[in-house]
Formats: structure tokens, C-alpha cells, sequence
């Protein structure tokens, strides 16, 4: 008896619900931590950043508009499709990316239970963040909590699914869309996140992800007309985040990165207030 | 021939003293400017000069952030407590010297009387009280339970409401124990020299506040400062925009609040008349000069005729001149340079083809005047419809459903403000869900509160001002 033969994955970009090669026909080499050939991944480029984008900015009014209850349990969707393919992602921390069996279970609970905690504020945080103003004229005055928008994500290479989950949550539970570049190095769990969300509700758009340099990806995001904010947060190269910060410059995007505020990962609310604006609505009281 | 002819009821300038000349304040006294160099303000209704200006150079202001920097650790340390009575302290002084400070505002800035009084100096004083109430209670803000001060902070203001951008920004900063280096804008800083009479009068300790005069080279070294922790502006979406760049990759705090384009939108279930009110209010309060003006009015197609025919006769009835004056209703444009950029883009109106109609209204020969104006037969490609022009301007166009209303609303790159007429609710919220705007105003129009966030979205800048949400561009937040 012959053994037999593995069927390897292909892996593609994810873009509007779709997964993709590269329109630049390009791929490069993905390898394990103890440097063997593991899969070649998509090339991202300029061109996939734009279809990317997009994407993002269709689908965002309508992710926007969902009610908060419905994107809640969205979010809480992608919780339980992780939960039933972590072994999946368990294993490609530990066998591509080189985590201990140990550290990429807690990598793992800790991402699926940051999940669970972004899905039970999507219906809460304008409460909790907005609310009635008491103005000195007869007028009713209340502030609601919207999403800023398209946001870019430039992920990190360490600890790459619990980052990826961290930086994406908290855009999307308030109604933002995202564009992810995925860490170059370690794409392959950014591409099973891609697939999870393609099956558990997410509408299409909603989360795009492109593999590549983002060298090369993330000048395109910063200077996009239709980002209205970036995160930064996964870069450690002072010189890249301030030109990238420059290029933000050109429509005002929001930009978040190390230098700025708080930005850890931990289950707190300051990165999802990041990407909200506060809007304020004036009635006159009368009879 | 006036439709109502009024006789001049002219506000006395005696009660306000200027000086022929004045100097920086800085660490609670005034000093002269490294430079030695000093320019001219004038008052634009006249073209009188007031007094002389000191020009703010780099080692100005180093020794402006230096002393704020010196202040900081003994007023962040202080109980917000007693933080709270220097602001309230503040507040009352500024009460009691609210004719003085109007009259000096008006005169300085152009804008009528009638707004001073009413509205720049209440409100002033306003955010002074409310943001005083804050500062001994900063842990229930939402901010965690401990939050903290930034440092020292540096302001740039705009010339349209001197004295209430004063006050957005310097209120929350001391409530939250940061010190502040404030620039007031170069053609309108005698408010804010004046309000160095008031710290002393509320004996706020040297160095808190510090405040100094220049133009945009001054406003770029403070950007520029290494020890300043954050800075805050108001003004154009340009310079906006070259701060961000000038900050890129520092570590420095930035909130913006720049210019905007907003839509007032009237839909035929109005109530007309406050309808026309609002439009008036939107546009030509304060000389057009309000970033968050109306100034792209949306009518539904099917009563633009009467809006028409209404607007018309009211803006006959608009009272032009004179600022001091308590009749008057419009005021002077607020420099020469203004002046030159409404008239171009007025101009540029024109050869694209919209149509102008005026004010008649006879305008004084000195000082700087642009009649109450609007535009019809435009498009969103105009650029009239398309830039801001910070001007008593307005551009109408039509629309037949709320979804079309949207639409054109948010087809511009700036998000401050919005307008909704109608007297159904459901349609109010319907507008209010997808406009893309920071603030909107349903059935009223340019109305301001300490208690209520103010800011943008998209090109018209982020983060808030006033509001629990606006401690939030003094605060950092520390997990406890």
C-alpha cells in the first residue's frame, strides 16, 4: 500500500465574501518556524487593496444599520465557529508558528473568550457612551454612538490569531468594516479567521483580509479616500508608522498606533471607542 | 428705503479700556516678546487699528510651555475639588464683566452686538461653570477610575468666536489639571488678553494658563514643542491637516475640529416659517463665519418656490451694518483677507454658471461688508457647493425623496453638521440614522451647550468638544 498523499490548501485572499488569488498573479513562500516549505500564500497588491476596500465600503452602511442585537450574536457566531475549529487554529499556532502546545491553547481560549465579550457590547455601548444631555434651553439633546467607518488593520506577526481577533473585534462590533493585512510571516491563521467568518454570518465585505508586504499594502490603506481610520498598532517600525501617519493626513483618517493612548489588547473598551464618532442630535421640547 | 427704519441704538465702547499695546502673558505676567516685534489688530467695521499685538517667535514659546510645564505638577495635584472653585471663580468674574467683554469682542471681531451679548459671552461663561463641576468628579466620567491629566496642552483658536473657543478649550483642560499655552487666532487675540485680567482677578496660579499672540508661524512652534503633550485646534481642514502631519508618529495627543459644509434640509412637511428662521440662523448668523453653518440648503422640489418667495422677504428684513449697533443683524466680514477669499469663490460661483441673489441692503463704505447672498442653479460639481466659504453664502438645491435628501447631504468630504425640517418624527430620525454628521439639528439650527458634544466626523476633524465625551481630548485613561 502506497501512504497516501495530503491534499494542501490553497491560500487565497479574502475579499467580498470571496476568496481569491491575487490580481498581480503573485505568491510568496510561507514556512514553518524551523524553516520548511509549509504553502505558497497571495501576493497582495495595490489592486487587491482597492477591491478590498472596496468591498468594505459597500457593505458597511448596511453592516452599520443591522441592529446592534443582530451584529451582537454575529459576533458571537464567529465565537462558536473558532470554538469548533480550534483544534484547527491550535495547531497551526503550534506546528507553523512554532507556539508551544500550551501558550497556543491559551492563545486560542483567549481570543474565542475576547469574542464572546466584544458580541455582548454591540448592543451597549451607546448606552453606556451616549445618552441624554441636559442643555439649558428647551431642547431634547442626545448623543448616539456611530461607527467611524472603513478601518485598515496592519496586523502583527507575534501572536498572530490572538491579534488579529483583538484588532478586528473591536472595529466591527460597533458597525465599522475592515481591511486587514495579515501578518506577512504568519498568514495562515488570518486565512482560517477568513474562513470562519465566511461561515458564520459575517455579510460579505464586512472583514477582508490580504496576505502580503504590508510595506509594500499598507501606503495604499493610509492614503485611501474611503478609509476613515487605520491601525497601526501592528507595526514596530517608528519610521513606517509616522509615514504612514503622514499619508492618514489626507482625509483626516483616525489613526491609531503605539504612540497614542492606550492600546493594548486586553478586554477593555478604549479600542472599540476608538473607532466610534459621537453624534448629537438636537429637538425642540414644545406643545 | 429701509423696510423698517430703526434708530441707531449704538452700544458704548466706554465701558471697555484698551491698551495702546500688549505684551505675551505668560507664567502670570505679561512680558515682552522675544521678538520685539509687534503687528496692528484693527476693527474690521472700521478699519481702525485698536492696538499693537506682540509676535510670538520660537523662544516665546518655549518660556510659554516651560512655565506651563512648571505649573503642572502642583495643578494636576491639586484636589479637583479646588480646581472646581478657580473655574467657578472664573465664571462669575466673566458674568460680571460680560458687557466689557462683548463690547471688546464686537469691536475686535466684527460680529453684531447682539451676538456678543446673547450668545459668545453667555456661553462662554457657561462652559466655565459646567466644566467646573467636572473637576471633582473625573473618576465617574468613564474614563476609569483614575483618570489623569495629559500635561501641558497646546490650543489654537480661530478669529469666528474668539472668546467661546477660549472657553471650549481652556474649561475642560483645567478641569481635567492639564495647564494650557493658548494661541488666540492673529486677527482677534484682545478677548483673550482681556481674560489674562481675569485669571489674575480669580488669582489662578501663575503659569496655568499662558497665552500667546501670533500667527501661523507662532501656532507651528507650539505644534512643534517637545513638552507639549497635546494639542487641540480649531480652524481650517488645511492646516488641520499639516498638524497631523507635523505630528505623525509623536507621541502628542491631537483632537481637530475643522471646517464643514453642512446640509439644512427642508422637507415639505415643515414648519415653514421657523423653516425660514432656521435657514437665516444656518447660514448668516455670525457673518457665515461658523464652520458648522448651513450653508448647502436642501429643499424638497415640490416647495421651493415658496421657500424661495419666504426666504427672500426675510433676508429683506436683515439689518446690515454698524456691529455696535443692537439693531443690527449682520455684521462685519472679519478681515480683508476673508473678504478676498468670499469674493472669489462668490466669483467662481458665478462663471460656473449658478445664479445670485443679494441683499440690497446698502453697506458702509470703511471697513469689510459682503451682502447676505445666495446661489441657485447649482450642482454638487460647483464649487461653491463643494468648498467651504466661510461667508454669508448660501447654495440651494432640490431634492424629492429623503433617500435623494441623504445622498446629496453626505456628498462631501467634511462631517460636522446637519439640518432636518419636518414636523413628521419618524422622517427626523429616518434623516438624523444616516447623515453623516457630529451634530444635527432637527427643527432648529446653530444651537451650542456646554453640556452637548460638539465635533465632527471625517474631514471636519475628530474628537468632542464639551459634554461628558469631550474630557476626553484631556484625559488619559489609567486602568486601575
Amino acid at each position: 500500500m502506497n501512504e497516501r498523499i495530503d491534499v494542501k490548501k490553497t491560500l487565497k485572499l479574502y475579499i467580498n465574501g470571496a476568496f481569491v488569488r491575487s490580481e498581480s498573479g503573485r505568491s510568496y513562500e510561507v514556512k514553518t518556524s524551523t524553516g520548511e516549505f509549509y504553502a505558497n500564500a497571495a501576493l497582495g497588491s495595490r489592486k487587491d487593496v482597492r477591491d478590498a476596500v472596496k468591498a468594505a465600503r459597500d457593505a458597511q452602511e448596511s453592516w452599520q444599520q443591522l441592529t446592534a442585537y443582530n451584529r451582537g450574536q454575529i459576533l458571537y457566531r464567529l465565537a462558536e465557529l473558532c470554538e469548533t475549529r480550534r483544534h484547527q487554529l491550535e495547531t497551526e499556532l503550534s506546528e507553523i508558528e512554532g507556539l508551544s502546545p500550551a501558550n497556543a491553547k491559551r492563545e486560542i481560549d483567549t481570543a474565542i473568550d475576547r469574542l464572546v465579550w466584544y458580541a455582548g457590547w454591540a448592543d451597549k455601548i451607546s448606552s453606556v457612551y451616549g445618552g441624554h444631555n441636559q442643555v439649558a434651553a428647551p431642547f431634547f439633546n442626545f448623543s448616539v454612538i456611530e461607527p467611524t467607518g472603513v478601518i485598515g488593520i496592519v496586523s502583527e506577526s507575534s501572536s498572530s490569531f490572538l491579534s488579529l481577533i483583538s484588532q478586528v473585534a473591536p472595529a466591527i462590533t460597533t458597525g465599522n468594516t475592515a481591511v486587514v493585512i495579515a501578518s506577512q510571516l504568519n498568514p495562515v491563521s488570518a486565512i482560517t479567521f477568513a474562513e470562519i467568518a465566511a461561515t458564520s454570518d459575517v455579510p460579505a465585505g464586512v472583514v477582508n483580509i490580504v496576505t502580503g508586504d504590508y510595506h509594500e499594502l499598507a501606503s495604499w490603506i493610509a492614503e485611501h479616500l474611503d478609509v476613515d481610520g487605520i491601525d497601526l498598532t501592528g507595526i514596530r517600525e517608528p519610521e513606517i508608522t509616522k509615514k504612514l501617519s503622514q499619508l492618514a493626513s489626507v482625509n483626516v483618517k483616525r489613526v491609531l498606533s503605539h504612540h497614542i493612548g492606550n492600546t493594548n489588547y486586553a478586554n477593555e473598551p478604549s479600542r472599540m471607542k476608538f473607532w466610534t464618532e459621537t453624534k448629537t442630535v438636537w429637538h425642540p421640547i414644545g406643545s | 428705503m429701509d423696510l423698517h427704519d430703526y434708530a441707531a441704538a449704538t452700544e458704548s465702547t466706554n465701558i471697555v479700556t484698551i491698551q495702546s499695546r500688549y505684551g505675551l502673558y505668560i507664567d502670570g505676567e505679561f512680558c515682552e516678546p522675544a521678538s520685539k516685534k509687534y503687528f496692528d489688530t484693527i476693527n474690521p467695521a472700521t478699519e481702525d487699528v485698536l492696538s499693537q499685538i506682540a509676535d510670538a517667535n520660537e523662544n516665546d514659546v518655549d518660556r510659554a510651555v516651560k512655565a506651563a510645564s512648571r505649573a503642572f505638577p502642583a495643578w494636576a495635584s491639586l484636589p479637583g475639588s479646588e480646581r472646581a472653585k478657580y473655574l467657578y471663580r472664573i465664571a462669575r468674574i466673566l458674568q460680571e464683566r460680560a458687557r466689557e467683554f462683548a463690547v471688546l469682542e464686537t469691536m475686535n471681531n466684527g460680529k453684531p452686538i447682539r451676538e456678543t451679548r446673547d450668545f459668545d459671552i453667555p456661553i462662554s461663561v457657561a462652559h466655565f461653570f459646567y466644566h467646573a463641576g467636572w473637576a471633582d468628579k473625573l473618576e465617574y466620567a468613564g474614563y476609569g477610575s483614575h483618570p489623569q491629566p495629559l500635561g501641558v496642552v497646546g490650543q489654537i483658536i480661530p478669529w469666528n468666536f474668539p472668546m467661546m473657543m477660549l472657553a471650549w478649550k481652556i474649561a475642560p483642560a483645567l478641569a481635567c489639571g492639564n495647564t494650557v499655552v493658548l494661541k488666540p487666532a492673529e486677527t482677534t487675540p484682545l478677548s483673550a488678553l482681556l481674560f489674562a485680567d481675569v485669571l489674575e482677578q480669580a488669582g489662578l496660579p501663575p503659569g496655568v494658563v499662558n497665552i500667546i499672540t501670533g500667527a501661523g508661524s507662532t501656532g507651528s512652534a507650539l505644534v512643534e514643542h517637545p513638552d507639549v503633550a497635546k494639542i487641540a485646534f480649531t480652524g481650517s481642514t488645511n492646516v488641520g491637516k499639516s498638524i497631523m502631519q507635523s505630528l505623525a508618529g509623536t507621541a502628542k495627543r491631537l483632537t481637530l475640529e475643522l471646517g464643514g459644509k453642512g446640509a439644512n434640509i427642508i422637507f415639505d412637511d415643515a414648519p415653514i416659517d421657523q423653516a425660514i428662521e432656521g435657514i437665516v440662523n444656518g447660514i448668516y448668523f455670525n457673518q457665515g463665519h461658523v464652520c458648522c453653518a448651513g450653508s448647502r440648503l436642501l429643499v424638497q422640489e415640490n416647495i421651493v418656490d415658496e421657500v424661495l418667495i419666504r426666504l427672500q422677504t426675510r433676508m429683506s428684513t436683515l439689518r446690515i451694518g454698524n456691529p455696535l449697533d443692537k439693531n443690527t443683524d449682520i455684521g462685519a466680514i472679519n478681515s480683508r483677507a476673508q473678504l478676498t477669499r468670499i469674493q472669489e469663490l462668490v466669483n467662481a460661483g458665478v462663471s460656473e454658471g449658478a445664479e445670485i441673489w443679494k441683499c440690497t441692503s446698502e453697506l458702509p463704505i470703511k471697513g469689510f461688508w459682503f451682502a447676505p447672498s445666495y446661489f441657485t442653479n447649482v450642482t454638487d460639481a460647483h464649487r461653491i457647493v463643494r468648498e467651504e466659504i466661510f461667508g454669508p453664502v448660501l447654495t440651494i438645491q432640490t431634492f424629492r425623496t429623503p433617500k435623494e435628501a441623504v445622498e446629496k447631504a453626505n456628498n462631501t468630504p467634511y462631517g460636522l453638521s446637519a439640518g432636518i425640517w419636518s414636523e413628521k418624527t419618524s422622517k427626523i430620525h429616518f434623516m438624523a440614522t444616516h447623515l453623516k454628521a457630529g451634530v444635527v439639528w432637527a427643527n432648529t439650527f446653530n444651537k451650542f451647550d456646554p453640556a452637548s458634544p460638539f465635533g465632527g466626523y471625517r474631514e471636519s476633524g475628530f474628537g468632542r468638544e464639551g459634554g461628558r465625551t469631550g474630557l476626553g481630548a484631556y484625559l488619559k485613561e489609567v486602568a486601575s
